[in-house]
């Protein structure tokens, strides 16, 4: 089956089953190989793109249901101002280890930034728990999502 | 001693056999070759240090300069923190330098892999003569050309310069003049003094973060070649499984497919510890991997699974109990006489600690791209261990490992989980096989069922205090587990386990129980399960001596002692220093306000641990909902020791933080479990990993001794699992002796 489907903002027309997940599409069609595998089932978020602005799990996403829809993916992010201060953020407080989750967390971070200009840690927790960091980032992760709001990057969280 | 001053000591201080060359670089600028045979023969027992050490430099005219990061980058920050190690030493600006990644070549580079936080502790020292030695070419380089003694000249930011003469050049512009200098000795160039560090021991990004934050293709999951398929392989869900039969024909039949193969193994007898052999599968090769991943879904195989499929998890935990009423099997250490103790003890504590096995899970799966052409073959692989895979794969192939070309790209997660090479020997045999060149990548159902996991076990504990509360009798009856007749991996018990040389009689020894599942090195392999019986044990100890934990570990290692040297097979290792533990023992308490009055519900506790040559000691604050027995773990307090300098700030805490969180979520959640030999869970459904909203806060410290600089990867991660276990006993006074977690067990009811 032929689809064409909008990433990144440009129309891309593939020749493929209808149930091919929209990750896959993505990675080995069109070559956008910056959305990641992690589990195939939805879990790990590692797949994670934007759907009209709604951070999506690619993986389990058929093809076939994206219609007319904006995909967004890592490779897209940057050309919005959100996207480019997550990923400036993302660098000045060196959040990486392996790096393999963290277009994912990316997304999810710019999705949520884009909804709630000025998250609370309690915002941070719903919008990224979705999105596993098997090296445990999870600290500066944080941190660089309240320093792309320009807020104050230290954790918050009551402690006793 | 680092392994360098044990070349020192065993060469005797005679010239060795040490070769600098240099030569022009492709495209201008000068190339430099750091040899040491004489370091490599010395060391017969491990293959991938049984070779040369060197390192690689290349400074273009403009005055860019290429620094090769020889060792897999597995997200530690090796392919930033070797180049700033380099760079420091050589004098240029960090914003001149390039990392670039190594070629798999021993020869020229030595040991070339990512394990056992041994990168920094085996090349910080040669890596800086490395730099200095490029550096003392290019002065030399510059004082000839200016006619004036090398001594004369300085060096700063990738400019050599003399004052009296007001000369200046770029090493750019020097570089083909440094590559005609005869190299130096770089065993007796001169090192900076670590007070004029520029580099080292400041907080440096990633360089490859740019890349990640682009979405780059930059893992081993996203190599393309030309005429590529791609590729699953199934085995049996019991390791070693034989094939019998399958629906070869309906398999073939479906979109996309290209090939089905049956594959015929070559294991035999399990390793201890790292597997390359491979064993039985159906490969698919298709033209998409979700075509053949959507295959395995009709893909019915008959397995002969042996006598492993006997083997279930309530039949491990029933025959380690029987097991522990005996006599262990095998002595491990007999210090003084436990029993007689025991007898005169005031009081006398047993306990029995249990805790499952577990897998790596590194987020990207499995994965080798390989080519098979010409009777030579070409890998792209994420691997930690890249030698290993090199000579698994000629093996197999039966042709010699010059004709096997390895990439090794950015790893996805390490954890231990790729010093196993099985993966990449599967995608060699597939594309062998097949004809065109495959990537094979596993699904995450593959990807935990065919792990190399992280070994269960059972310590079976009997202590006594006397009427002082003073520690007199310490005794572990150890059930582990085996593989081919030998202890399997990572599920061994060291003699000198603390608290072994500080109490008087001590008593181990270990019983084992048949597995014939590969387990092997998981960060911090062994030292995450023993410290967390060991040092819970002690708090309990501890309570019953009516003494303060941390006072109590304190009085234990009492004054400081002479460590111990052991020759272990990557050189000369100090043992346990008594003083440093108590060193970060006592800071860590002060870190976290230890003994502090907490709200009912909330405690906290402690855990120190040595490992890697770095001692650790962690403080977790955590609170236990009285109704529902959930586990809040609030806060972790962690104070390491590992020498005279943290290379990188940014990395090194970072390293330490995910090993905390890592150990955090190991015994909150982490278990696997065996039915009929097979692995029960498949996903991050049934095996959760830590979320975001589950993650504490994490401080880290580190103390600055003079010692010898030693790695971080991974001594941060044991300490924390008992400091939890221990934090929960003080918030809801009920024991965790049996991991993961159950909050059933700890509601205020149960």
């Amino acid at each position: 089956m032929s689809y064409t489907i909008n990433v990144n903002g440009k129309p891309r027309t593939v020749d493929v089953e209808a149930d091919t997940p929209l990750l896959w599409v993505l990675r080995d069609e069109l070559e956008l190989k910056g959305s990641k595998f992690g589990c195939g089932m939805g879990l790990c978020g590692a797949c994670t793109v934007h759907i009209n602005g709604n951070p999506t799990r690619s993986c389990v996403t058929p093809v076939s249901a994206v219609g007319e829809a904006k995909v967004t993916t890592i490779e897209g992010i940057g050309e919005s101002d959100t996207g480019k201060k997550v990923q400036e953020a993302w660098l000045a407080l060196d959040v990486m280890q392996c790096g393999y989750c963290q277009a994912g967390q990316i997304m999810s971070a710019t999705a949520l930034l884009t909804r709630t200009a000025k998250p609370t840690d309690k915002d941070i927790d719903d919008a990224m728990s979705g999105n596993i960091c098997r090296c445990a980032t999870y600290t500066r992760i944080r941190a660089a999502i309240k320093q792309a709001a320009g807020l104050p990057t230290e954790d918050k969280r009551e402690i006793a | 001693m680092s392994p360098l001053d044990t070349l020192n000591a065993n060469e005797g201080g005679v010239s060795r056999r040490t070769f600098l060359t240099a030569s022009a670089a492709v495209g201008g600028g000068v190339m430099l070759n750091f040899s040491i045979p004489a370091f490599a023969q010395r060391e017969g027992s491990a293959p991938e240090a049984a070779a040369t050490l060197n390192a690689y430099i290349r400074i273009a005219p403009n005055g860019e300069t290429f620094i090769v990061n020889k060792n897999p980058e597995i997200g530690q920050g090796i392919k930033t923190s070797f180049p700033m190690i380099i760079a420091e030493e050589l004098d240029v600006a960090w914003k001149d330098v390039r990392a670039e990644d190594a070629e798999v070549d021993p020869k020229k580079y030595g040991a070339q892999f990512a394990g056992g936080s041994l990168s920094i502790p085996m090349n910080y020292e040669i890596l800086r003569r490395t730099g200095a030695a490029a550096r003392l070419m290019l002065v030399t380089a510059a004082a000839r050309t200016w006619k004036v003694p090398v001594e004369e000249c300085e060096t700063a930011d990738g400019v050599v310069s003399h004052k009296g003469k007001n000369k200046q050049a770029t090493y750019g512009q020097l570089a083909d003049e440094a590559a005609k200098v005869p190299p130096p000795n770089p065993m007796t160039v001169k090192l900076k003094d670590p007070k004029d560090f520029k580099i080292i021991g400041k907080p440096i990004g990633g360089v490859d973060s740019p890349k990640i934050v682009r979405g780059e293709p930059i893992f081993g999951i996203d190599v393309t070649v030309p005429g590529m398929k791609y590729a699953v392989y199934e085995k049996s869900p019991v390791y070693n499984g034989k094939f019998v039969s399958a629906n070869l024909d309906e398999i073939k039949a479906l979109p996309g497919i290209r090939g089905v193969y049956v594959i015929k193994g070559n294991v035999t007898t399990l390793d201890a510890g790292l597997y390359n052999g491979l064993t039985d599968g159906v490969a698919i090769v298709a033209d998409k991997w979700h075509q053949a991943n959507r295959a395995l879904g009709k893909l019915q195989v008959k397995w002969d699974n042996g006598e492993t499929a006997t083997r279930s998890t309530p039949g491990f935990v029933a025959k380690a109990a029987e097991l522990a009423k005996g006599p262990y099997e095998k002595e491990i250490k007999k210090d003084g006489n436990v029993d007689d103790a025991l007898k005169s003890a005031a009081k006398v504590l047993e306990a029995r600690y249990e805790y499952p096995f577990i897998n790596h899970s590194p987020l990207e799966p499995m994965n080798t791209t390989a080519s098979f052409k010409n009777g030579k073959m070409e890998i792209w692989s994420p691997t930690q261990m890249p030698g290993g895979g090199k000579t698994a794969v000629a093996k197999l192939l039966g042709i010699p490992e010059t004709d096997v070309t390895l990439h090794v790209t950015r790893n996805g997660g390490g954890f231990g989980r790729r010093l196993s090479n099985d993966f990449m020997v599967e995608a060699a045999a597939v594309a062998k096989e097949h004809g065109e060149p495959v990537k094979l990548l596993r699904n995450r159902r593959q990807d935990i069922q065919s792990g190399v996991f992280r070994v269960g076990g059972f310590h079976h504990f009997k202590a006594g205090l006397d009427a002082q509360g003073k520690l007199i009798a310490f005794r572990n009856h150890f059930v582990t587990y085996s593989n081919s007749g030998k202890v399997a991996g990572s599920g061994n018990l060291n003699a000198t386990e603390f608290p072994q040389g500080y109490v008087e009689n001590v008593d181990y020894g270990y019983s084992m129980m048949p597995l014939e599942i590969p387990t092997g090195p998981m960060r911090a392999p062994q030292s995450n399960t023993v410290a967390y019986a060991y040092q819970s044990f002690l708090d309990e100890l501890a309570h019953a001596a009516g003494k303060d934990t941390l006072q109590f570990q304190l009085d234990l290692l009492g004054p400081a002692k002479a460590p111990v040297v052991n020759k272990g097979p990557f050189g000369e290792q100090v043992g346990f220093n008594n003083a440093r533990m108590a060193g970060v023992l006592k800071a860590v308490g002060e870190k976290s306000g230890w003994g502090k009055k907490l709200p009912k519900g909330t405690g906290m506790g402690i855990g120190a641990y040595f490992s890697h040559s770095g001692y650790f000691a962690e403080v977790v604050q955590a609170s236990v909902n009285p109704k529902t027995g959930d586990v809040r773990v609030e806060k972790v307090w962690i104070v390491g020791d590992v020498g005279r300098q943290i290379i990188n700030p940014s990395a090194g805490g970072n390293q330490v933080e995910g090993g905390a969180i890592d150990g955090v979520s190991q015994a909150l959640a982490q278990a696997l479990t065996f039915t009929n030999g097979a692995v029960d869970q498949t996903n991050f459904h049934n095996y959760p990993l830590l979320r975001m909203h589950q993650a504490p806060h994490v401080e880290v410290h580190f103390l600055t001794t003079d010692n010898n600089t030693t790695g971080l990867g991974e001594p941060g991660l044991p300490p924390v699992i008992p400091a939890l276990a221990n934090a929960i006993f003080a918030a809801c006074g009920k024991r965790v002796r049996t991991l993961p977690i159950n909050p059933a067990e700890l509601k205020s009811n149960a």
